[in-house]
């Protein structure tokens, strides 16, 4: 009996192990894989910038490849004004935002018919939309030769290596692909929004313009960076559509002129990617704030 | 002048009769209530007055004109919906003028009114504010409000106040009685909880199952429903159904509702009772009020019988009490002093005065 009391007289604490401990714990894991995934992120950017600042002799001596021995901007400013670089940065620019523009145009009022308009078929047509995203381009490309060889020969019109027609063939990629995320970002808009709008007398133009297209900003801004995205890093279209040195973008532009035969002009080349990969990255940080601040906060209940 | 005129209207989803041709009369400056439970039609009557649901039968007016193919814009209605639908963008004197903006209304004029509608409902101080930055009540007010500046023949109210907490909700049902006696627009007003019904309606529809069941004063469905549904709809909680015979015995009717139990009926109600005595499927309707403790003084039409306390809910300002008789529990509303214990015999006193028969195969009151 007295030892029963006893025992039963120290509570035992058992070992669950605190909160505050899970949560330490839980944090150096996090900042663990954190900076695992920044270094291998990072690597080749920074890789690149210090290629960009060695001379020719440098990169393909055996010294060490991370210090810059002898900093120089030659490739740069070889690469500014010798080449046709300023002129692939100027195509890829004007096809990017052209295309930008013409599929959130056609995207935004395409997703805001498929999501609201009940009409028939509508709900297979936007399936339909989706399943147009899912054919790889690579299946693509021969068909459209076909395509512009008959319309050469029927209208006369030659869409072979010009860089204007990549304005036409990119929104192959980027439309339904944006529809899709507009169907989905205006199908989140609660119906009662558009039928206050209705009662109020605003027509469907208005009731697209006045109401969703601010309160469906967030996601407009994500398609935007998609289709950006898309546009400025396309490679094969342009290498099959486009040959002449003026009509190249960007990516196709640099490996085609600063790769001659087997000698890679790797400073230049590295030079060239960075400065390329320069627009998306400022895009992306002006847009950011935009696309997180949650827009739709306090339209109903919550 | 605004009265809505509903005749034989029917909505149909594909085969399914939502509404099932309902006729109404909704007299101007009317506040109207539609009640039922949820999937009973009456939000669909709403949206059909309102033209955003087409109708597969029957005509609507409004103010004597038929609208059934007049879009909602021109129809001259204002609508409040359950979560609000503010304009998420737009700060609350945007959301107000909104609708006056795309009339084309002069800036004055539309200044003028947003000031006077938010002056009506005290929200001045918010008229800058989005509405993520609102309370839900403060919401309510500005979607409410949306609908006052544009000066309506018909306000539509589309179960507003159902996102609200239960003491906002109380508090916001007075806000709405009130900018009703101030603006005296014509009102439809949907609703499934019948305390709101009773409180905001000058009338009261209580629908079920596509149809209309009855349509009245709060008063008149409370005491005099028409139907077992409307009985039992109306009032909380809800009135006692007792299955029921009704038995013709020297000359006196009187109700059976056990072996041990019966109790004669009104006098004043013998000759309407009279020719269903011996029938089957009769019910008695008794509110729990009228059920109970027994007091010193005898009334006409007042009975004493003992009981057997099942479970007893003290609420503070009465009790409720819950027994069976035969298979059917029974609530009835005691004094809080009145001694009601679970497990306890006692002495309760129903009061016949108020008894409804209704016969159960059909449903009507008798």
């Amino acid at each position: 009996m007295a030892d029963a009391a006893i025992t039963a007289g120290t509570v035992a604490r058992p070992n669950y192990g605190s909160m505050s401990r899970d949560r330490r714990w839980a944090l150096r894991w996090s900042y663990f894989f954190l900076v695992l995934f920044a270094i291998f992120f990072l690597m080749p950017p920074i890789y690149m910038l210090i290629t960009s600042l060695k001379t020719s002799q440098e990169i393909s001596a055996a010294g060490n490849p991370w210090w810059i021995y002898d900093p120089t901007l030659e490739n740069y400013i070889e690469l500014l004004t010798q080449n046709h670089y300023l002129t692939f940065f100027r195509n890829s620019a004007i096809v990017s935002v052209c295309v930008v523009a013409l599929t959130m145009l056609i995207s935004v009022i395409a997703a805001f018919a498929l999501a609201r308009m009940k009409f028939w078929g509508s709900a297979t047509l936007a399936t339909g939309v989706f399943l147009t995203y899912l054919i790889p381009e690579t299946l693509l490309f021969i068909p459209l030769f076909k395509m512009f060889a008959w319309v050469n020969e029927t209208l006369g019109i030659q869409l072979m290596n010009h860089w204007w027609t990549l304005i036409i063939l990119y929104p192959t990629l980027t439309v339904p692909f944006c529809t899709w995320i507009m169907i989905g970002y205006f199908a989140s808009i609660p119906k009662e929004l558009d039928e206050a709008a209705l009662i109020d007398g605003a027509t469907w133009t208005q009731t697209l313009t006045k109401i969703f297209i601010p309160v469906a900003l967030p996601g407009i801004i994500a398609a935007t960076i998609f289709a950006f995205t898309v546009s400025w890093a396309q490679f094969l279209y342009p290498l099959a559509f486009t040959t002449s040195a003026t009509e190249l973008v960007l990516p196709v532009g640099i490996i085609t002129t600063l790769i001659k035969g087997d000698v890679f002009n790797w400073g230049q080349i590295m030079t060239g990617a960075l400065l390329g990969a320069a627009p998306p990255l400022v895009i992306y940080a002006f847009l950011m704030d935009y696309y997180i601040a949650g827009l739709t906060a306090g339209a109903t209940k919550g | 002048m605004a009265q809505v005129t509903l005749r034989k209207i029917v909505k149909k989803y594909d085969e399914v009769l939502a509404v099932r041709g309902i006729d109404l009369d909704i007299v101007d400056k009317e506040f109207l209530v539609l009640v039922g439970p949820s999937g009973c039609g009456k939000s669909t009557t709403l949206r059909m007055i309102a033209g955003l649901e087409e109708i597969s039968g029957g005509d609507i007016a409004i103010g004597g004109h038929v609208v059934n193919d007049v879009p909602p814009k021109d129809r001259d209605i204002a609508m409040v919906f359950q979560n609000y639908a503010l304009y998420p963008h737009m700060n609350v004197y945007e959301n107000m003028s909104f609708g006056l903006k795309l009339k084309k209304t002069p800036k004055d004029e539309i200044d003028k009114r947003v000031k006077q509608a938010a002056g009506i409902l005290d929200i001045t101080e918010l008229l800058d504010r989005k509405p993520k930055q609102l309370s839900g009540g403060q919401r309510q007010r500005v979607a409410m409000g949306r609908a006052i500046v544009r000066d309506p023949k018909v306000f539509l109210f589309d179960e507003p106040l159902s996102n609200l907490d239960a003491k906002l909700r109380v508090q916001m049902r007075t806000e709405i009685k009130k900018v009703h006696q101030k603006v005296r627009t014509t009102t439809v007003y949907v609703t499934h909880d019948q305390i709101e019904a009773m409180t905001l309606a000058d009338r009261v529809v209580v629908m079920n199952a596509g149809l209309i069941e009855q349509v009245g004063t709060p008063n008149d469905l409370y005491h005099s429903p028409a139907t077992k549904f409307v009985a039992g709809f109306i009032g909380s909680p809800a009135m006692n159904f007792i299955p029921c015979q009704l038995e013709q015995a020297a000359g006196a009717l009187r109700v059976r509702l056990s072996d041990k139990l019966s109790f004669p009926v009104p006098s004043d109600r013998t000759a309407r009772y009279a020719s269903h005595a011996g029938k089957a499927n009769l019910v008695l309707g008794l509110r729990p009020e009228h059920i109970a403790e027994t007091r010193p003084h005898t009334e006409a039409n007042q009975h004493d019988f003992d009981m057997m306390i099942d479970v007893d809910e003290p609420m503070g300002m009465e009790t409720l009490i819950y027994f069976t008789i035969g298979r059917t529990d029974i609530c009835g509303r005691v004094n809080p002093n009145a001694g009601a214990a679970s497990g306890k015999e006692m002495k309760l006193r129903a009061d016949l005065s108020n008894m409804h028969l209704i016969d159960d195969g059909t449903g009507k009151v008798l």
